[in-house]
């Protein structure tokens, strides 16, 4: 996975392709310099301390924690299922767990609506037992465990490619259980892939914007997520929005600070 | 980690991306001349027949129209955004074009627009007044305070004394008849606009109270323009008897 004592690594690559690679990094940095210089910095501290910002903060942060709780209890059988069996049509399975990464995320606020609205296909009958998901909370932890749940199973899924089946065997072979192999081996050997998994499946929740709009609505307290209380602000208040967009960032780079730091251990 | 799928993600989302913005060329018998127009949402079916008639009545003439959110457009304008045109569907977001001083001539106001109750085909829940949409069990979406249709509902709800608890306030109106076409909202409060492009999937229910919130919409020359003489042709075309007809076939009132 990563390269140690790249020196000559490094020495052997031409010079230009520095270059493309200085561009793509301004690509990167242009846009979050342009924040930083557009926060209006002394009302910077009111701005995201507004009842709505923090109400939205809050509901991102508790909707993010639960989607990345399902993330946990539906991906981890994913990945398992993914890495260490083999069955016909596996890897088209595969692909459809890809899916939602490369789906823009309106369209999977559509097809969420038409699988699990009041008119959608499992919906309908849902609504006729008296559930309805549409325009409440669950709606969001619905549409964020949908955007988020490749990542987590693409890490575990990875980490246990990485990690091989040879201590699984031996314990196997020693006599351990399936279920005792999956819980004293195979998950500790995998640990750091999978709370990398995690942390990546909560940032993408918590930055989670086109299906929350589509599928579950808007409304403070209820389903109006920061993502979506910085597109609504941006309306009237563009500082506002600036400053909740930088929190946005900060909480984003946190993440990923994070997850490297976790990789370098 | 593999890499291989990451990277072919990477590419699927590349092109996912840059098909959004592919611009048509222009194909000019006459001396060519190129007009960017920016306009409100709202008004996306009825100028892009407009920019197409007025093309046909001006050979060589190439309309290029940006549709979004008006107070998007302002930003982008006061961004530096190349636009010749530039019409607002409410005299708040004009207000800031004529306060940075960016228009070349005052604004001239084209339509009008009222707020109208848009129900799932049918009406089903059996709205027949704006007081009706109070009713708790009824699944009622609006535009949020923020945006324009928005401060209008709040308009007609402090004029009626009538409180609305919505389970959704939406940033734009599209999103409102969204919820309201896909069944997921009992009824939504949109344009008469709206209701009409919507055609069968919507049964409107216009209500009086509506007269409390006219929405004007004005449009103005910028001084930005490359092209001074066709931006004011164009709002000449917009102002006159062919625009208006667009205009009022498509549910807006005169101005």
């Amino acid at each position: 996975m990563t390269v140690r004592g790249g020196a000559v690594e490094g020495s052997a690559l031409p010079r230009w392709v520095f270059v493309p690679a200085a561009v793509g990094l301004l690509l990167f940095l242009a846009p979050l310099t342009g924040i930083l210089a557009r926060v209006d910095w002394p009302n910077f501290i009111p701005l995201i301390t507004s009842d709505s910002a923090v109400t939205a903060l809050v509901l991102s942060l508790k909707t993010a924690a639960v989607s990345t709780l399902a993330c946990l209890l539906l991906g981890i059988p994913m990945a398992l299922v993914l890495a260490r069996s083999s069955f016909p049509g596996l890897r088209a399975l595969r692909s459809i767990v890809l899916l939602p990464l490369v789906l823009p995320p309106v369209v999977g606020g559509l097809a969420l609506t038409y699988a699990l609205g009041r008119r959608g296909l499992i919906g309908e009958h849902l609504e006729g037992l008296g559930i309805s998901i549409g325009f409440t909370t669950a709606a969001v932890v619905i549409a964020q465990t949908f955007v988020s749940l490749p990542f987590l199973v693409l890490s575990l899924e990875g980490a246990l490619r990485t990690a091989g089946r040879r201590f699984e065997s031996i314990a196997a072979t020693l006599g351990a259980r399936p279920a005792r192999v999956l819980f004293r081996v195979t998950m500790p050997l995998v640990l750091p892939g999978l709370v990398s998994g995690a942390v990546l499946a909560f940032a993408r929740a918590l930055g989670e914007f086109g299906a929350t709009l589509t599928f579950a609505g808007s409304l403070q307290g209820v389903t109006r997520t920061l993502p979506l209380e910085i597109y609504l602000q941006r309306e009237t208040d563009p500082d506002a929005a600036a400053a909740m967009s930088l929190l946005l960032v900060v909480v984003a780079v946190v993440v990923v600070v994070a997850v490297r730091g976790r990789e370098r251990a | 980690m593999k890499l291989r799928p990451f990277v072919a993600l990477l590419a699927a989302g590349v092109l996912l991306t840059a098909c959004g913005s592919s611009e048509e060329p222009s194909e000019a018998s006459a001396e060519p001349r190129e007009l960017t127009v920016f306009a409100a949402a709202s008004l996306t079916s009825t100028f892009t027949e407009i920019g197409e008639q007025f093309e046909a009545a001006n050979p060589g003439v190439t309309v290029t129209f940006s549709f979004a959110g008006s107070s998007d457009l302002v930003t982008q304008i006061t961004e530096g955004a190349p636009a010749d045109v530039f019409a607002s569907a409410d005299e708040k977001n004009m207000t800031k074009v004529t306060d940075a001083s960016l228009n070349s001539g005052d604004p001239v106001d084209f339509a009008t627009n009222v707020l109208e109750i848009a129900t799932a085909a049918g009406n089903p829940a059996g709205v027949t007044s704006f007081a009706d949409l109070a009713e708790p069990d009824l699944k009622v979406v609006v535009c949020a305070e923020q945006v324009p249709c928005g401060s209008a509902t709040k308009t007609v709800e402090d004029a009626t004394g009538v409180t609305l608890t919505p389970v959704s306030e939406e940033s734009s109106v599209t999103d409102v008849l969204g919820k309201v076409t896909s069944g997921e909202a009992d009824a939504g409060l949109v344009y008469v606009t709206d209701v009409t492009s919507a055609g069968d999937e919507v049964t409107g229910v216009e209500f009086p109270e509506s007269s409390e919130a006219v929405n004007t919409y004005p449009i103005t020359a910028l001084n930005d323009a490359s092209d001074e003489e066709l931006a004011q042709q164009f709002i000449d075309y917009v102002t006159g008897t062919e625009g208006q007809s667009v205009l009022s076939d498509a549910g807006f009132g005169a101005p």
